[in-house]
């Protein structure tokens, strides 16, 4: 897509939300739901995707990047005897690090042009349309979801593992409770599954416990998949309600589990 | 009386049909135009699931140049709201298609479908009565048989002309999908119906079975990639029909190849420009509408924003494209935004196949002039419709200084768009709907 990274990333995002809420609508429609006009939804949301993640994985691959300087930056400072403490000097320049990443404004550091890109991807400007939140500059990490139930976009603070994430599935091993290595195993994770990961309905089989079809689908291109949302059964959708507002900590994920909520809606 | 496009065609207003109110009702919204194959007969359909045929009138003392003068012919019910209970599913009354089989005796015939279900329709006037019977009384009622004292031959009467409308054939439970297209084969037996994924072939006769011959639904629906979106026959080779997808391509089938016309005897398609790529690249390339040229040599579709000619000899590219609001290309991000990009927009050409046309938004429609390289930009409006009232063509601003009379594409009324219109195939006269009315056009006749 030949345009701006900035405006590519703001409607990447606003374009998955607007594509979730006409395929929502669609169920309601009379004469039943139209399968063309689904089809060209689908459409859309796999090139939005294609975009989105493509954003989030340069994203990810720039945090490990930070991470690496920083962890020898702190080995470099845990030499000196007279740091307090090493593990909380460590949170705080991860800190440091990743407003620097997100937020130029704050340290003057991070000059890189590509700040101002991730800056709209995790870190939307007070009245971008599609991310509503009050410019809380704090912290890098927030997602955007959709909730199908109110109809409210809302971000949500990523420092947290929840349980209905990616990191349940067998590659996802629970990390150990540091913020540095909390990081990388989201993103090891979500980086190294990013093929599989990418492909939403895979991923929507694995927050589905109940339904393990295909452990092996490999098919990452194909969003018109989409298509087995109206497969699936509308059984134990109210049960999935309750797992599904715990869902949305990680980045990538989050969007991922706001399309599982549209999809279980079906 | 097709006038060669000589000189710089001009449209007069004719007729407009349809509520004055800016309020329109659901129901009364125009979803299909036709002309039957003399152009005596319009027929339009709603989305109220009523059919209105109006018959030309030649003669008209007021204004003998108007040639055009359609009344109301026939109204009539087509097909009633249903309720599918196994899936639990309305479906819509909407006419989708109307489509005329030529006539062959002194009544008329007509498909008219819905989503699910075709219709056989005959419309036949009455203008006789039978009178004189010797058992009943004029009023019907049945007289005492003792006050019966001689017999006579009942004799026809002249009367008012009544149109009946009665349907002849029920066409249903055929179709899974949404029945988009239905055509009728040049050796006026048989017909075809196509759906989103399916094909079938009817003879007009038999309403409990029909073939299939077109089959592209997937043995897993998770792997869909298109469907179909439109199919017509191909004018005089009765074993020859094409069908349009999604994708933007065009299979041609030939059905003496194989029962299963799955795989195609040929395959239009022009590649992508990468330079147009954007998240709307497949929405826009869906094929809305395809018609073949009355001589059988092309074919014409229309996508979201053009129309292509096709040489039937030649697959890998059109021959002719048209550009009908490039400017809309800008904004497409708005246009899916409020479903404008969803719109299906229909195309025809003229009796000679030397102008095609289509429809725009803010009640504009388009005309190509393939042989003399021009097009016009017409609108559609109560404003210009004083009898015999020359249209002025008009002219969108796409960016810098605004003319006078142009109109700027911000301007422009995406709730008012012509998606159905119609030319007569002998004359130039043209049928476009908006969005509750339908406006008649003639051209102009010089001296």
């Amino acid at each position: 897509m030949d345009r701006g990274t900035m405006e590519c990333a703001v409607d990447a995002q606003s374009l998955i939300s607007i594509s979730l809420m006409k395929i929502h609508n669609s169920r309601t429609q009379r004469g039943g739901i139209k399968l063309h006009k689904n089809l060209l939804v689908s459409y859309v949301l796999r090139n939005a995707r294609q975009v989105y993640i493509k954003e989030k994985y340069a994203e990810i691959y720039r945090m490990q990047q930070y991470e690496e300087v920083m962890t020898v930056c702190n080995e470099i400072q845990e030499l000196n005897p007279l740091d307090p403490e090493p593990e909380d000097a460590e949170e705080e320049d991860l800190e440091v690090a990743a407003l620097s990443c997100c937020a130029p404004l704050q340290d003057g550091g991070g000059k890189e042009p590509e700040t101002s890109f991730y800056r709209s991807c995790c870190m939307e400007t007070p009245g971008s349309p599609c991310d509503p939140f009050a410019g809380n500059g704090s912290h890098c990490n927030k997602t955007t979801v959709l909730d199908l139930d109110t109809h409210v976009v809302t971000t949500v603070e990523n420092r947290y593992l929840h349980q209905d994430c990616c990191c349940s599935a067998p590659q996802c091993a629970p990390v150990p409770d540091s913020p540095v290595r909390k990081r990388k195993g989201d993103f090891g994770c979500c980086a190294s599954d990013l093929e599989e990961v990418s492909d939403f309905s895979a991923s929507r089989k694995r927050v589905r416990r109940e339904e393990c079809t295909d452990p092996n689908y490999t098919d990452t291109s194909n969003i018109s998949n989409l298509i087995s949302i109206f497969g699936s059964g509308f059984s134990g959708l109210l049960s999935r309600q309750a797992d599904l507002e715990q869902i949305c900590s990680k980045q990538a994920l989050a969007s991922l589990g706001a399309w599982t909520r549209a999809i279980v809606a079906f | 009386m097709l006038a060669g496009s000589g000189g710089d065609m001009q449209w007069c207003f004719s007729q407009v049909k349809g509520a004055i109110d800016d309020d329109v009702a659901e129901a009364d919204i125009i979803s299909t135009v036709e002309f039957n194959h003399t152009g005596e007969l319009l027929a339009t359909g709603d989305k109220g699931g009523r059919v209105v045929i109006f018959q030309q009138e030649i003669e008209n003392k007021n204004y003998p140049q108007l040639r055009s003068e359609y009344n109301v012919y026939s109204t009539f019910q087509s097909h009633e709201p249903e309720f599918d209970y196994l899936k639990s599913l309305e479906i819509e009354e909407k006419i989708n298609k109307i489509r005329w089989l030529p006539q062959k005796n002194a009544a008329q015939f007509l498909l008219s479908t819905n989503d699910k279900t075709i219709k056989l329709w005959k419309i036949s006037e009455r203008d006789r009565r039978a009178d004189g019977y010797n058992l009943k009384e004029e009023d019907g009622r049945y007289k005492d048989p003792n006050s019966i004292t001689s017999l006579r031959v009942p004799v026809l009467i002249p009367m008012d002309l009544m149109v009946e409308a009665s349907p002849r054939r029920v066409f249903a439970n055929a179709h899974t999908y949404h029945i988009n297209s239905v055509s009728v084969n040049s050796d006026h037996e048989t017909y075809l119906s196509a759906d989103d994924l399916r094909i079938n072939l009817w003879n007009l006769e038999i309403t409990d079975r029909s073939f299939n011959i077109v089959d592209i639904k997937p043995a897993n629906m998770e792997e869909l990639t298109e469907v179909i979106t439109a199919s017509e026959f191909h004018p005089n080779q009765c074993n020859t029909f094409v069908f349009s997808s999604s994708k933007g391509t065009i299979r041609l089938c030939d059905m003496r190849a194989s029962a299963l016309c799955d795989k195609h005897s040929k395959l239009f398609e022009e590649p992508e420009n990468p330079s147009n790529r954007s998240f709307f690249s497949e929405i826009i390339s869906s094929i809305s509408d395809v018609k073949f040229s009355h001589n059988g040599q092309y074919m014409m579709t229309r996508d979201y924003l053009s129309v292509k000619i096709w040489d039937l000899k030649m697959e890998n590219r059109p021959v002719e494209t048209y550009q009908v609001h490039e400017y809309l290309r800008s904004k497409l991000c708005s246009l899916y935004e409020n479903d404008c990009i969803f719109d299906k927009f229909e195309c025809c050409w003229n009796g000679n196949d030397s102008v095609v046309m289509t429809g725009s938004y803010n009640n504009f429609f388009r005309m190509f002039d393939r042989e003399h390289r021009r097009d016009v930009t017409l609108e559609a409006s109560r404003e210009n419709s004083k009898p015999l009232q020359v249209l002025k063509p008009r002219k969108v601003c796409t960016g810098g200084k605004r003319k006078k009379d142009e109109i700027s594409v911000d301007s422009l009324d995406f709730n008012k768009k012509i998606l159905h219109t119609a030319w007569h195939p002998l004359d130039n006269i043209i049928a476009v709907a908006t969005t509750n009315n339908l406006y008649i056009f003639q051209d102009k006749l010089t001296g």
